[in-house]
């Protein structure tokens, strides 16, 4: 880039310049602030909360404010703490089949509507990463209209859709394909739905990210070197688009793990997720500690390796 | 070729009718005159005028719309902050930790941090007796933690996209740190600023589930109050409260693409 000699000389002492510039900011206590200040606080109300979580996981459950009981009892006369480890609550969550169902079912919950709403997503993604101008901008804002309309709402309007005389029943008898009411509020149908429609704007916004760059070129050789539009989209737009796909399912699979609201409004009391289990321990039976068990088990076995998985794959671009 | 686009088409077409459809109901039903939900009684406002005149959801709404705006000006400074650190300051110690703990709020299941926030006051207010009890303040403090990591990536691929030549140019002209943040940096990153400031007012207006953990018994925000109303069954106040809330987001987001779309030409025609 230097036609001129002088060029690399002004660029070293630019250089240089830059260098001392950032050790001097080094010393800069503008500098330690802008980094120490939301380090700090992610610290006390991020990081120290899960210490919390996991230490009263050790508790026993009390009827006391708060309802757990201490791990150190201090002995004043001795001058020595006592800590008392209680592993009743892990050993519960293994012996009660009910939590190990709780997390499976939750998983098999999540990896059904994470796959179903990449299959809905990704035509709609492709649709909008394909059209031009204006058409593009509207297509872009339906998705993300909803995206920033609140979330407990629109679980709501799916409550009066699945009703027993709500407008899906009613229509479906108006068109003949079913004599009477059929109960889709309150069972496993309603809740897929719910999750399929409240996280479909996670879906398609990574999704879109990465099919709006694709090199359509690719695409055209394939088909020209004789491949099928199956297979030039299973050979090449699929694994070009990995990257969006991948974001995408991390952003409605973690997620929908620990959904509460969904559930809560339109399963059944059958419907089992350990989102909600966490809730009724700790609002309904109190017991504080049971429920920092179910969470802490809840992190390590399924948010942790996941998100670890998140860095290994190292996309940050496409969230 | 043209087979694929027809499916294509179709397909995508059935799926945006699955999300307006939900969207659409709402919005005709809370101009329903019958107290049925489901049984169409004619045209009216009646359902509006319930609505403000209902006390609850009226206080409920003001304590959530203050708790998001002062939320989301707390997620603001430090998600800025937190951005600007990871993508402008080099290396420095704890980098890692920091853009870790950063993103982690965003996938993180609501109910494990509801529950771990919650746990964090109980003991704070048994040791050092502060937060005294739990209210507005414990429910500010939850939503700026989880609001400030959305605003940090958004200021962080902002930032990360930007040309650094500009800011490079006020330093080698002498620009002190803090004059070089404020007069070049934060101009050009602004957009991502009131994107991440609109983000997090949202978010921590439509928050239930770490809200109900972390409130105390007097304070109930807006989706706590709708939830308790929705849990015993459909209430058309609620179907107003709704079409409200989409007509406000609607018209933020046209405004939001014609701006867009504004800045887009004027780059073509440059």
């Amino acid at each position: 880039m230097s036609k001129l000699p002088g060029y690399a000389l002004v660029g070293r002492i630019l250089a240089r310049r830059n260098l001392t510039f950032n050790r001097f900011a080094a010393f800069n206590p503008g500098r330690k602030a802008v980094i120490s200040i939301p380090f700090f606080w992610l610290a006390v109300f991020f990081f120290i909360p899960f210490l919390v979580v996991f230490k009263i996981s050790f508790s026993e459950s009390d009827i006391a404010i708060p309802p757990y009981t201490s791990l150190f009892t201090w002995d004043a006369d001795e001058a020595y703490a006592t800590l008392t480890l209680y592993l009743g609550n892990y050993a519960y969550l293994i012996e009660d089949s009910f939590y190990l169902d709780a997390y499976l079912s939750s998983i098999k919950i999540a990896a059904i509507s994470t796959i179903i709403t990449l299959i809905v997503g990704f035509p709609m993604a492709y649709l909008i990463a394909r059209s031009q101008g204006s058409k593009r901008l509207i297509l872009l804002s339906l998705v993300i209209l909803p995206f920033w309309t609140s979330f407990l709402l629109r679980v709501y309007a799916w409550m009066a859709l699945l009703k027993k005389n709500g407008v899906v029943n009613d229509m479906l008898m108006a068109l003949g394909m079913i004599d009477e009411p059929v109960r889709m509020l309150q069972t496993d149908f309603a809740v897929y739905v719910g999750i399929v429609y409240t996280y479909l704007p996670f879906m398609i916004l990574p999704l879109y990210a990465v099919l709006e760059k694709m090199d359509l070129t690719l695409i055209e050789a394939a088909e020209d070197l004789g491949c099928h539009p199956i297979q030039s989209f299973f050979l090449v737009t699929v694994p070009l688009a990995m990257p969006g796909i991948v974001a995408g399912c991390l952003l409605v699979f973690i997620p929908v793990v620990g959904e509460y609201v969904i559930p809560a409004l339109l399963g059944g009391s059958d419907t089992l997720m350990i989102g909600r289990v966490l809730w009724d321990e700790f609002s309904l039976n109190r017991n504080w500690p049971m429920a920092s068990a179910v969470a802490i088990v809840m992190l390590v076995v399924l948010v942790l390796p996941i998100m670890f998985l998140r860095n290994r794959v190292g996309n940050k671009e496409s969230i | 070729m043209q087979r694929r686009s027809y499916f294509l088409n179709i397909s995508a077409t059935l799926g945006f009718i699955f999300l307006y459809i939900p969207i659409i109901s709402l919005i005709i039903y809370s101009f329903n005159k019958s107290k049925l939900v489901t049984v169409w009684g004619g045209w009216s406002w009646q359902w509006y005028v319930e609505l403000f005149k209902n006390d609850q959801i009226m206080d409920a709404a003001m304590l959530s719309i203050k708790i998001a705006f002062i939320s989301a000006c707390l997620a603001v400074v430090l998600g800025t902050m937190a951005g600007f650190a990871l993508t402008r300051m080099g290396r420095f110690r704890g980098k890692m930790l920091l853009s870790g703990w950063i993103s982690a709020p965003l996938v993180m299941p609501e109910v494990i941090t509801g529950l771990s926030l919650l746990l964090l006051f109980v003991a704070m207010e048994s040791m050092f007796g502060w937060p005294a009890g739990r209210g507005t303040l414990t429910i500010i403090i939850a939503h700026t933690t989880f609001c400030m990591a959305y605003v940090a990536v958004i200021v962080q691929s902002r930032l990360s996209d930007m040309d650094e030549s500009l800011e490079e140019a006020a330093m080698d002209l002498g620009a002190k740190p803090s004059t070089l943040f404020f007069l070049v940096t934060l101009p050009l990153i602004a957009p991502a600023i009131i994107s991440g400031w609109l983000l997090s007012f949202t978010l921590s207006l439509d928050d239930l589930v770490i809200a109900s953990f972390v409130a105390g018994p007097g304070d109930s925000t807006l989706p706590m109050v709708i939830f308790s109303k929705v849990r015993l069954g459909i209430t058309p106040e609620i179907n107003a409260l709704a079409t409200l809330m989409i007509a406000v987001v609607a018209v933020g987001v046209v405004v939001a693409m014609l701006q867009l779309r504004r800045t887009e030409k004027s780059r073509v025609e440059e």
